[in-house]
């Protein structure tokens, strides 16, 4: 929901302010203490945008984390937007070196990081080059002044000061504050060396827009102190650093305005924040201990996939092997071994490493085994944007290997969503004796929000069955299928059922290596079917608003957020629109065909140059349109909303 | 009723497959021995897994009535990496060749190796690609000419034992096709070893590279081309034993100054001269040294150049599983989503 008040205040540089010691009562207080400058009004919002921004070592994805757990114990929604730079360390000051988190917190339902920012924290002149346009006019900048000095400058490539310049800087309402010079005051002699002092910016920065926001400061302290437990001097000097900034907000007369931004009405039920790469370690950890199985998974690292090795790495105590092969290609093969072990089993990569895996899989597919490809999708071509969101991967799941190779696909919506994708990646991997895509993408995999906690009771099941007697006549059958096609999971280790799989094309029913043309026709076709009828265990196609109309958005994949936020304002503006998210797409949903042709028209929205559109005018003879933009950003609502609109002339 | 394993035959091994390979080539007779070993090894018929790549080597898991795996070219070690994770039980072995192990699937077989996984991992080399019908291999002669190379191969070989070797192989042999007896008691030891057995076999591929190792299989030599029997051209290693061979045992291997010396026994030169094998040797140095012996400067060494005793990969992974549950307890899903920050929003 767009966020559209004006500070009738103008701005009022806070130069040369020394924070008084802090009041007693509660930071949470809405009620301002008597010692608080006169005329200062506690506002209170719906939503905010917040972006924070500096070098890549100046902790601002620790900075915007901290504020996003904040929000969501307060009872915020939240959705935010890591924006990190390729290189691990770029030179200081730099450009290229500049990080990014961008957060929206809300008592309403949001979808989406937001389109424009509210408030912008720059950390130095290259972060606030990189990021100023962003800023919405009437927007609060709250910069770090003392880094606005000649080396500093120079690396950003100004001539000037920019923030002198103040006819350009007056329609933002600017606060210069002395971040680097208050937080050496603040942390005193708690740290000996000034870089040390130094480090501890961010928590100035954080305490100051903590006051800012009313935000609760107890979740970051409980951080704090299980980050430096054993560095107390750490802890003590990051405290008076949050401290000293939020006093600043509080005791500047600069501040006219600070805001409530009111617990949202989520369902009621317990949350907790997720981001999405951990809700797709969780959602297969889950499948496999609630199948009474171990999980093993192969993966090598590489961004922005890496984290779902390392969460699974952390569980082992639930059964969970992680194996960190020495390439791509070796880790699906040992996916491809240990499925035919009888294990489930699952890899995650991007683009590149799809790629390589591409003969593996079709060994998988082929050898009709179980188990699950994640996908977390990046820029590309080739190298491309490391850690930067699209969702361009979608026909390479089609279609990426030799010969007719039909695979099952799988998308997630949200951070949350990934949880429940991957458990439905994973059942229909073992029902359907598979192996099943599940496409992620970078935003919703480094992205957060609250997530409602499920009951473990509530979580299906599924049911693994191997086979431990001949399948036929006394014999064993490995391609024996049963009425939805599906062939038998026979694990080495169990007497009288040894056989020999492999790559190459075979019989029906007894698997023997088989040239036979009549043959090869027969099992294309039924590896084809079988993964047609998987459209039997899926859910229909949901339509989100009109169920028949002028408009039909079809979306796939991370792009959930922006499009309901657009299809929701336009349908408050009155227009007949409806929302289709995929999250199945091969096989669709078997009312899809349906859905297309309750509209007039039909517009498919994605970050890549029209997959899906190819996919669903190839399906359905449907003459969709497309919103395409390869930008390594998620749509903003507004561009959604532009394009539908436009629809309607 | 008895509960002992039944007792098994190289009949039981056989598969029902029509066994496709060229008649007289080499792969026939190390599928008879390892028929005569598996069922020694006192390992259940339903434990066994073979592992193959591609090339006319990996056809071999068809020909056995075993779990078998036939996965894509140079990616057995992978596959049957993940083999031993999803089921450590079993005994895994990895069917390869020259082409398909030290060409495009030379990364799996180092890294494998080094993890000292366990395996077996026999790789035949005939030091060409005859699958694909003669193309040059990682382990074909300098000169060699070829479908791919009518002017001669100008790349210079790889040694296998000197790769396996070099990625810290914990167990690295060598045997002849033909040499029934003796692959017979190879292979036996490599099942027996922990960890990664790496054998390298010397394979007559007759249609595309006929008699390529003539000299370590002919017992009586081929005096019209020169060459004299095997006996002259190989040296047993025998642990604990000096390296002797030649068809009057009258010749040995020294070491001066680190490198192999060939003498003649007699003449004040008696075995104690000679250098002594040591299979277990903690330094894989002497090792290489022996596996740079090439025909026909030097014997080329048969038999076990290294056997020792180090930790498994699969092992490990198995203790480090067990070790998070004495530590953290079995996992809890419920914990785990109640975990960190959580809020309640009420009704």
């Amino acid at each position: 929901m767009a966020y559209s008040t004006i500070f009738p205040n103008p701005n009022i540089p806070g130069m040369g302010q020394t924070p008084i010691t802090s009041p007693e009562g509660s930071p949470m207080s809405a009620v301002d203490t008597p010692s608080a400058p006169e005329g200062r009004q506690h506002e209170q919002v719906d939503t905010v945008v917040i972006r924070f921004c500096g070098d890549s070592g100046d902790g601002m994805q620790l900075t915007g984390t901290q504020f996003t757990n904040a929000s969501a114990a307060f009872g915020n929604d939240v959705s935010t937007l890591p924006d990190f730079p390729a290189e691990i360390r770029a030179p200081a000051g730099t450009l290229f070196g500049v990080s990014g988190f961008q957060l929206c917190f809300s008592s309403q339902d949001i979808y989406t990081p937001g389109d424009e920012v509210d408030t912008l924290v720059a950390m130095n002149p290259a972060a606030f080059k990189t990021n100023i346009q962003d800023l919405k006019v009437g927007g609060t900048l709250i910069v770090n002044e003392d880094a606005f000095e000649s080396s500093n400058l120079k690396k950003a490539k100004y001539e000037s000061n920019p923030l002198e310049d103040a006819e350009s800087l007056s329609k933002y309402r600017l606060f210069k504050v002395p971040m680097t010079r208050l937080t050496r005051d603040a942390v005193g002699d708690t740290l000996k060396s000034t870089k040390d002092k130094d480090r501890c910016k961010n928590f100035f920065a954080m305490g100051l827009v903590y006051w800012l926001y009313d935000r609760d400061k107890k979740p970051t302290l409980e951080f704090l102190a299980k980050k430096f437990a054993r560095k107390p001097e750490l802890i003590e000097a990051n405290t008076l650093a949050l401290d000293g900034g939020f006093n600043y907000g509080f005791s500047t007369e600069a501040f006219t305005v600070h805001y409530k931004v009111a617990p949202a009405q989520l369902e009621p039920g317990k949350y907790r924040k997720i981001m999405g790469n951990e809700a797709t370690a969780w959602g297969l950890a889950a499948a496999a201990k609630l199948a009474g199985r171990e999980l093993v998974y192969c993966g090598y690292p590489i961004t922005p996939a890496s984290d779902v090795l390392h969460y699974l790495a952390g569980l082992k105590h639930f059964g969970v092997k992680t194996f960190q092969a020495e390439d791509e290609i070796a880790a699906m093969c040992s996916l491809v071994g240990a499925s035919y072990a009888g294990a489930l089993t699952v890899t995650a990569s991007s683009g590149p490493g799809i790629c390589l895996k591409g003969e593996a899989m079709g060994l998988g597919m082929i050898a009709e085994l179980p188990m699950v490809i994640v996908n977390v999708q990046r820029g590309g071509p080739s190298t491309g944007l490391p850690t930067k969101t699209e969702q361009s991967d979608l026909l390479l799941a089609m279609y990426g290997r030799n010969g007719e190779s039909p695979l099952p696909v799988v998308a997630a919506a949200t951070p949350g969503d990934c949880f429940h994708m991957a458990m439905e990646a994973m059942r229909i991997a073992v029902e359907f004796m598979t192996p099943v895509i599940f496409l992620s993408d970078g935003y919703v995999a480094n992205g957060s929000e609250p997530w409602k906690i499920p009951k473990i009771d509530d979580l299906h099941r599924i049911d693994v069955k191997y086979l431990s007697e001949p399948n036929q006549d006394g014999e064993f059958m490995p391609y024996l299928r049963d009425d939805r096609l599906v062939r038998p999971w026979a694990k080495p280790g169990t007497p009288g059922l040894e056989h020999r799989i492999g790559g190459l094309e075979k019989a029906d029913v007894t698997g023997n290596v088989e040239y036979d043309p009549d043959n090869h026709h027969h099992m294309t076709l039924i590896r084809q079917q079988k993964v047609d009828n998987i459209a039997e265990s899926i859910p229909e196609q949901v339509v989100h608003g009109s169920q028949t109309g002028d408009v039909l958005v079809v979306s796939w994949g991370g792009t959930f957020g922006s499009v309901r936020a657009a299809v929701n304002q336009c349908i408050s503006a009155g227009r007949n629109v409806g929302h289709a998210h995929i999250g199945y797409i091969h096989p669709f949903p078997n009312n899809l065909g349906d859905i297309l042709g309750n509209f007039k028209k039909v517009l498919i929205p994605e970050l890549n140059m029209g997959q899906l559109r190819f996919l669903i005018r190839g399906k359905f003879l449907c003459d969709a349109e497309g919103l395409n933009k390869i930008q390594g950003k998620p749509f903003k609502i507004s561009e959604v909303v532009e394009k539908i609109d436009s629809m309607f002339e | 009723m008895s509960t002992a394993l039944p007792v098994l035959t190289p009949k039981d091994f056989a598969s029902d497959q029509e066994v496709r390979w060229c008649p007289r080539c080499g792969d026939y007779s190390i599928l008879a021995q390892m028929k005569r070993v598996l069922p020694t090894l006192g390992i259940p018929k339903e434990n066994f897994c073979f592992v193959s790549g591609i090339g006319c080597s990996s056809r071999f898991p068809y020909y056995l009535d075993t779990y078998g795996f036939h996965s894509i070219h140079g990616r057995a070690p992978a596959v049957a990496t993940g083999v031993k994770l999803g089921n450590p039980e079993l005994s895994v072995w990895v069917i390869t060749g020259d082409g398909d192990a030290l060409s495009i699937g030379g990364n799996h077989l180092m890294h494998a190796i080094r993890r000292n996984v366990n395996l077996n991992i026999i790789l035949f080399n005939n030091r060409i690609y005859g699958l694909t019908k003669g193309q040059y291999s990682p382990t074909s002669e300098v000169g060699k000419k070829t479908k791919s190379t009518p002017l001669g191969s100008i790349d210079n070989p790889l040694n296998p034992l000197a790769v396996a070797l070099g990625s810290e192989a914990t167990f690295v042999a060598r045997a002849v096709d033909m040499d029934t007896k003796h692959l017979i008691e190879i292979l036996t030891r490599a099942a027996h070893h922990k960890g990664t057995s790496f054998v390298e076999v010397y394979q007559d591929c007759n249609v595309f590279n006929s008699m390529a190792f003539e000299y370590a299989a002919n017992k009586r030599g081929n005096p019209e081309k020169g060459l004299k029997p095997k006996s002259e051209n190989i040296v047993y290693l025998e642990h604990g034993k000096p390296l002797i061979f030649g068809e009057k045992n009258d010749k040995g291997i020294r070491l001066i100054e680190g490198r192999p010396e060939v003498v003649e026994l007699g003449n004040g030169m008696t075995e104690d001269d000679l250098l002594f094998h040591d299979e277990s040797a903690e330094s894989a140095g002497i090792a290489f040294t022996l596996a740079q012996m090439h025909y026909p400067e030097f014997p080329e060494p048969l038999g076990i150049l290294r056997d020792v005793d180090l930790p498994r990969y699969d092992e490990g992974v198995e203790a480090q599983m067990a070790h998070a549950i004495d530590v953290k307890g079995e996992g809890n899903l419920e914990d785990l989503f109640n975990s960190g920050d959580t809020w309640v929003v009420e009704e």
